[in-house]
């Protein structure tokens, strides 16, 4: 079944078409990469997927209803969540506040129950808690608990990040270059939780990527854009292969 | 050094840290009760000024200090509150209907300036807010029928079980009261998911949205919490300065209630508290200051606004947390004594952040 689909989307900035007519579908319970070089709109369509950017053409469904005219503010509560790629985390905030601002979507309570923090207010602040906690286990993060984002290295930040996005308990998380700006060392410990999300929570994940070795490692299904179009699709292997693939990243 | 082991997650959410606060902000409770037996009448009723403008930081710190929003405008809902509230009294309504219809109008208000200023961030938004601040200065002068015009009009002084409520003591326990209350709604919203909300917004709008925050309802919202409260405290100075007339909610007024939050340091309620404590004082601190200087300076109308904007420009400058920045780094020196490190608050490398989407 897919989760997620693109229906001919377009979108164009002044002249420039960033995103030209993409059509893809996402299957439920798989790892799904979107490669391509710098300026190639990977970015530009995770943008369209949450919302932020309108599509001036084409649709999107997302579990098999259209989320084209979605406000942005409701893409959450859909069940899809999202990393970025330059960290947009709330830097003077603890990791713990971080987190729980990832369960807004679940929140019930009303403003005044808030005001006058009720016994179910506190009931549910703790319901909350728990559900972080379980990220924050799963993603080892307990060490960072009560420290600022403001003082965490950039390796910790994206882990912070992709953590809150798991604490929303989403059906379908977009990543977009979860590997940037890491070492080594902490691209294969993203390649593992990549494989835990897939595989324990059952969770769809779509990313954006650069590290080949990390995108050989852990998708199911690869998309190769280059402005704006779809250049191949298929396996890691039979994309990396593809000649226009070959030419986009070498030239001819 | 303190170490606290926490075992539930009740205490990440509870009011007080550990036994140690509740102790000495029980302390503090005490002394506050006790005051008036033992602090002269002058003490008690700049006092109650102080909380009155603690009321009001404690306001526009959700605003600006939680939500990321600057507004050079709160005079103007300290003014709204407080002509509502001494209107209505003039009619002859009781306490327990103008002060809540005065504090809901002017969420009402704030929440309608909150409404177009949601496209505005920074000194945009500072801008329209001033403008706001004008036009209901204005409005106060010239709606005669009802606000008295220039000329303005007495505060009806309340009684009730036959205290006059508007006395310096009963005046002082009731100002407080209000503040207590405030901070407690306050501190209960901080620490649930609008709370949360408002401070996603400050930090990064575009990852709130992501998130599942409605930013246009969250920034409206913050706007009239912090009018309401605004609001609330006006009904407060209605009392305080006794007569009402539209040159009290002017724009100096906006900028000491900015400054108090600076300076107190944004983003804590400790230093909304420590911001009004120092508004508070700063007069006596510059009439005590004329003396010392020089004839012809110290007879220059704007000596005073002068005071005050050097002073913001300098904290902005020299300690952008205020005084409870100061105060924690004072704390951590003592706490960890003799192995404190200078470099423990050096700001730290921040890293590119995309403005994109801004």
């Amino acid at each position: 079944m897919n989760l997620l689909e693109a229906k001919d989307v377009a979108v164009q900035f002044g002249g420039i078409k960033a995103v030209d007519g993409v059509s893809f579908s996402v299957s439920e319970g798989k790892v799904f990469t979107i490669i391509g070089p710098n300026g190639a709109g990977k970015t530009t369509l995770f943008n369209l997927i949450s919302r932020i950017y309108e599509p001036s053409h084409g649709a999107l469904y997302y579990a098999g209803s259209e989320i084209t005219n979605v406000a942005p503010h409701k893409v959450a509560a859909l069940g899809i969540a999202r990393t970025f790629q330059n960290i947009e985390l709330f830097e003077h905030a603890t990791v713990l506040q971080n987190l729980l601002l990832g369960r807004h979507a679940h929140r019930k309570s009303s403003l005044v129950s808030e005001i006058l923090f009720t016994p179910s207010v506190r009931r549910m602040e703790v319901e909350h808690r728990e559900k972080v906690e379980k990220v924050i286990d799963f993603l080892d993060l307990e060490h960072y608990r009560d420290s600022l984002i403001a003082g965490l290295p950039y390796g910790v930040r994206k882990v912070v990040e992709l953590g809150r996005a798991l604490c929303t308990e989403p059906k379908l998380l977009l990543l977009d270059e979860p590997s940037s700006g890491l070492n080594t060392e902490e691209t294969e410990d993203m390649a593992f939780w990549i494989h835990d999300i897939k595989n324990d929570l059952g969770i769809t994940v779509l990313m954006v990527e650069h590290d080949m070795a990390l995108v050989s490692e852990v998708s199911d299904e690869v998309l190769a854009l280059n402005y704006g179009r779809v250049i191949a699709t298929g396996t890691p292997r039979e994309v990396q292969e593809h000649p226009e693939v070959v030419k986009a990243y070498l030239g001819t | 050094m303190r170490f606290q082991f926490k075992t539930r997650y009740e205490q990440d959410i509870d009011l007080f840290r550990d036994n140690v606060d509740r102790f000495w902000y029980g302390a503090l409770a005490i002394a506050l009760l006790a005051a008036p037996l033992l602090l002269h009448e002058f003490w008690i009723g700049e006092l109650s000024y102080v909380f009155i403008l603690a009321i009001a930081g404690v306001g526009l710190m959700i605003l600006t200090g939680y939500t990321g929003l600057v507004s050079l405008g709160h005079a103007a809902f300290l003014g709204i509150g407080a002509y509502t509230h001494a209107v209505l009294l003039k009619m002859g309504l009781p306490l327990v209907v103008t002060v809540p219809a005065a504090t809901l109008l002017t969420a009402i208000f704030g929440a309608m300036i909150g409404f177009p200023a949601l496209r505005l961030t920074g000194v945009y938004l500072a801008i329209a807010t001033l403008a706001f601040a004008f036009i209901v200065e204005q409005a106060l002068s010239r709606w005669d029928s009802v606000t008295g015009g220039f000329a303005g009009f007495a505060v009806p002084k309340p009684e009730i079980f036959g205290i006059t409520l508007t006395d310096t003591v009963p005046f002082y326990f009731v100002s407080l009261a209000f503040l207590v209350f405030s901070i407690w709604a306050t501190l209960n919203v901080l620490r649930s998911p609008v709370g949360r909300a408002f401070v996603a917004i400050r930090d990064s709008e575009i990852a709130a949205q992501s998130m599942g925050v409605n930013l246009a309802a969250y920034k409206t919202l913050a706007f009239a919490m912090s009018a309401g409260l605004t609001g609330l405290a006006g009904t407060l100075f209605a009392h305080k300065i006794s007569f009402l007339a539209p040159d009290a909610f002017n724009i100096l007024l906006s900028i000491q209630l900015l400054l108090m939050v600076v300076v107190g340091g944004l983003g804590s309620i400790h230093g909304a508290i420590f911001g009004a404590i120092f508004v508070g004082a700063l007069p006596q601190l510059i009439a005590i200051l004329r003396d010392f200087l020089p004839g012809t300076i110290a007879r220059q109308p704007g000596l005073e606004p002068g005071i005050f904007g050097t002073i913001l420009v300098l904290f902005i400058l020299f300690e952008p947390l205020g005084f409870y920045g100061r105060w924690r780094k004072i704390k951590l020196y003592f706490s960890l004594f003799p192995l404190y490190k200078r470099a423990t608050f050096k700001r730290q490398k921040s890293y590119t952040k995309s403005e994109r989407f801004r």
